[in-house]
């Protein structure tokens, strides 16, 4: 049903201006009934494209082939898990993904802060409906997923490496965080618009910014997963064009994150939030442009299309009406209260900003700097990954060591000696575990020993805040110790939840460095009975098969792996062959040893006419903890995002009293 | 099948024209089509409620730091003083607000 697919996006697409134009003349004019009815709009619109999805879901389930986007990105091999994702693996589709979560979380988060923003809420739908406008315009005009044509007999098939689990789930959890950044900054905006430049805009969004930057957070982690077994080098993240772009996003929500801590004790950094907020969304369209538009070439990219000047156009008017709106309400968004000294919280939140944002702007003049160098020089250059290691280095440590330094600081200021009684503990454990991990020879890598000394700085000072935070909870009486851990955590959940995403982090930087800077990899080619050892590892090549799978011709050489003259088990690599996309992918072998964090990684390269096969063999060890920080780092988000009655009953009374009692 | 996907169209726009006309279909509860605008009393007040939660919030915080033994006994007594005034400097004026408007309110009503 194509047309009916058509008729829902056209539906779409009218609603979503009506929403914009209406809303906008009502938010200008004052006028309920007209705002009553763009909110409507907005909500049918969501209505409508969720139709539309329905359609182009039902038509990759059927395998309609008359559908030229079901065509290009499935076949009838394809297994129904592919199929089905094919939805967002491509142009138009990964498009519709956007509008109908746009239109879902603007509808939402429209419904659901009617009360508290009432007076912000009115420019806020016109601002969601023209970012959905554009999106519903390109599915409209530009790149239609209900397209049709003659059915061929068989799809073209899916790109070998999208055909990962992994590969289903992180483009949607890209997209939610791209969108759910929409949310934050339509209500700074609104709120800028409306002059409503208190803090409700930030209670509203508070919980929908989390959301999406867990999305985003959680998206690249799995995006990386995804390359280290699907691109098959070795390594996790290849600051490749495609995964910055996540990343600054990502990076900017956080500096807001910590920041937007400073707005609401301090009345302070009040234009630097909404600036944060707008380069947020502004990058998070920046990332969908470089993704979508096939400018870079990208492990990631798997289009090339012509919305890259639409994209551009509308970033740039994003941009544009952003800087003016916050220049002409500058007035408003000006500072209370002044910074009391450079040693306290806020201070230390500042410092993390002004490193997050410098890292982004790094990251995004190294994926920018190629674009300018060609348009304008014609001379196509690279910016390869020594650059963006230089500077996560040399913005990622002060940012680690200030991750352990900020929570044990008091807000407004903090005498010298105070602070150096609290950092005494962990700074002792990390001088401590610096010495035994330097008598252990981890000083091959002097980053990585220094990483690691830091990493063991911030899980000693997490640690102590527990420890602290419990035992004078503990001390009121009453309660036994589980009653006051758990009391402190739930008193005060985004303290306690952001300090897990910081272990979290920590975790991360453990398994990364361990990947990065110890590492050992050899190289091999092997005959049938011949073995080779790679750290404490020895493998035996007990020769190849080959088989058929689902769709695709699987050849693989077969490995006994023993580690101290115990046998591990067997363990295969090799390629995939397939039959309907008439490609050849890469299916590395990995054995995990989940009490040492490693992975036994094996690419076979290359399987030659005589049996041989030519093998590269990495150990890398503690990568794992890259993933498992992936979980803590949403279990930390989920402490930090759920909702505290009594804070929610708190702040409804105030704004509540704000405007009852002025009419008393 | 065309048919059928142009009906289930038709229908489907029908139903969300109707869903978007319905503020204007029903007879509003709300005496007037006007957006309630905030007035100056509010937002005044407003931000003094504001900032009475951030006084309070800060003082809790400063107990609880003091309790942990991040702030010292030295800091704190520093501290404590700026900030017990700022937010009885806050309650006050919102007491002194909401006399103001009764006062105003009660005039007019003799009025």
């Amino acid at each position: 049903m194509p047309e009916l697919g058509r008729a829902a996006l056209v539906a779409a697409l009218g609603l979503i201006l009506y929403a914009a134009l209406v809303g906008g003349y009502a938010a200008l004019r004052g006028r309920r009934r007209l705002l009553d009815s763009a909110i409507n709009a907005l909500l049918a619109a969501c209505a409508a494209t969720g139709v539309a999805s329905l359609v182009l879901l039902a038509a990759l389930a059927g395998r309609d082939f008359s559908f030229e986007y079901v065509a290009e990105g499935t076949s009838r091999e394809l297994p129904t898990g592919y199929t089905l994702a094919a939805f967002w693996s491509g142009q138009a589709g990964s498009l519709l993904l956007w509008l109908l979560v746009l239109t879902a979380a603007g509808s939402a988060a429209v419904a659901l802060n009617r009360r508290l923003v009432r007076e912000v809420l009115p420019w806020t739908v016109p601002i969601v409906a023209a970012v959905a406008t554009f999106f519903a315009l390109l599915l409209v005009f530009v790149a239609s997923p209900f397209a049709t044509q003659a059915a061929p007999a068989d799809g073209a098939g899916m790109n070998p490496s999208l055909q990962n689990p992994y590969m289903m789930i992180h483009p949607p959890m890209l997209y939610l965080g791209y969108v759910g950044l929409t949310i934050p900054f339509a209500f700074a905006m609104a709120a800028l618009a409306s002059r409503q430049t208190d803090e409700r805009w930030i209670v509203a969004t508070r919980r929908w910014t989390l959301a999406a930057w867990t999305f985003l957070g959680f998206g690249i982690l799995l995006g990386a997963k995804w390359a280290y077994e699907e691109v098959g080098w070795g390594g996790w993240y290849a600051w490749d064009p495609v995964e910055n772009a996540a990343l600054m996003p990502w990076l900017v929500a956080t500096a807001f994150l910590h920041s937007v801590f400073v707005q609401e004790k301090k009345n302070m950094l009040r234009v630097w939030n909404v600036v944060l907020v707008a380069g947020a969304f502004g990058l998070a369209l920046f990332g969908t442009f470089l993704t979508r538009s096939g400018v870079i070439n990208s492990i990631h990219s798997f289009t090339q299309s012509s919305i890259g000047p639409w994209f551009l156009g509308f970033i740039a008017v994003v941009a544009g009406a952003s800087i003016a709106l916050i220049l002409v309400r500058l007035p408003l968004l000006r500072a209370r209260t002044r910074l009391e000294s450079l040693v306290s919280r806020e201070a230390a939140f500042l410092y993390n900003n002004l490193f997050l944002v410098a890292f982004a702007l790094t990251i995004l003049w190294g994926v920018v700097y190629p674009l300018v160098s060609e348009a304008l020089r014609g001379v196509a250059v690279t910016v390869g990954a020594p650059y963006y290691e230089f500077f996560a280095v040399v913005f990622g440590l002060p940012l680690v060591l200030l991750m352990g330094i900020g929570p044990l600081v008091a807000w407004r200021r903090a005498s010298l000696r105070s602070l150096g009684l609290s950092l005494l503990w962990p700074a002792g454990v990390a001088l401590a575990v610096g010495l035994v991990l330097l008598a252990l020879g981890a000083g091959s890598s002097p980053v990585g020993l220094v990483g690691y000394t830091f990493a063991a700085f911030v899980l000693a000072a997490i640690v102590l805040e527990f420890v602290r935070g419990t035992r004078a909870r503990h001390g009121l009486g009453g309660v036994g110790w589980v009653g006051a851990l758990t009391g402190l955590i739930a008193r005060n959940r985004r303290r306690y939840g952001g300090y897990v995403v910081h272990a979290a982090i920590v975790l991360l930087l453990v398994g990364a460095v361990g990947i990065g800077g110890f590492s050992t990899t050899r190289e091999a080619k092997l005959a049938p009975g011949e073995t080779m050892q790679v750290g404490d590892y020895r493998l035996v090549y007990e020769g190849s098969d080959q088989r058929r799978g689902a769709n695709a011709l699987e050849l693989r050489a077969r490995l006994a792996v023993f580690r101290d003259g115990e046998s591990l088990g067997a363990l295969s690599a090799g390629k995939n062959r397939y039959l309907a996309e008439g490609e050849t992918s890469n299916e590395v072998g990995i054995r995990t040893d989940w009490l040492r964090a490693e992975d036994l990684f094996v690419i076979a390269d290359q399987f030659n006419a005589d049996g041989t096969v030519f093998l590269e063999v990495l150990v890398n060890p503690l990568v794992n903890l890259i993933w498992l920080a992936g979980l803590v780092f949403v279990g930390g988000s989920l402490i930090a995002m759920w909702p505290d009655a009594r804070e929610q009953r708190r702040l409804a009374q105030r704004f509540a009293d704000g405007g009852a009692l002025a009419r008393a | 099948m065309e048919i059928v996907a142009l009906l289930l169209a038709a229908l489907l726009t029908v139903a969300l024209v109707l869903f978007v006309a319905r503020p204007f279909l029903r007879p509003s509860a709300q005496e007037s089509d006007r957006l309630e605008q905030p007035s100056a009393t509010e937002l005044e007040r407003t931000r003094l409620l504001e900032e009475r939660d951030r006084a309070l919030a800060a003082l809790k915080e400063l107990e609880f730091d003091h309790r942990t033994g991040k702030v010292s006994d030295a800091d704190y007594r520093e501290l404590v003083g700026p900030l017990r005034r700022r937010a009885a400097e806050t309650l006050r004026a919102l007491e002194h607000k909401e006399g103001a408007e009764r006062e105003r309110h009660e005039a007019d009503v003799r009025a």
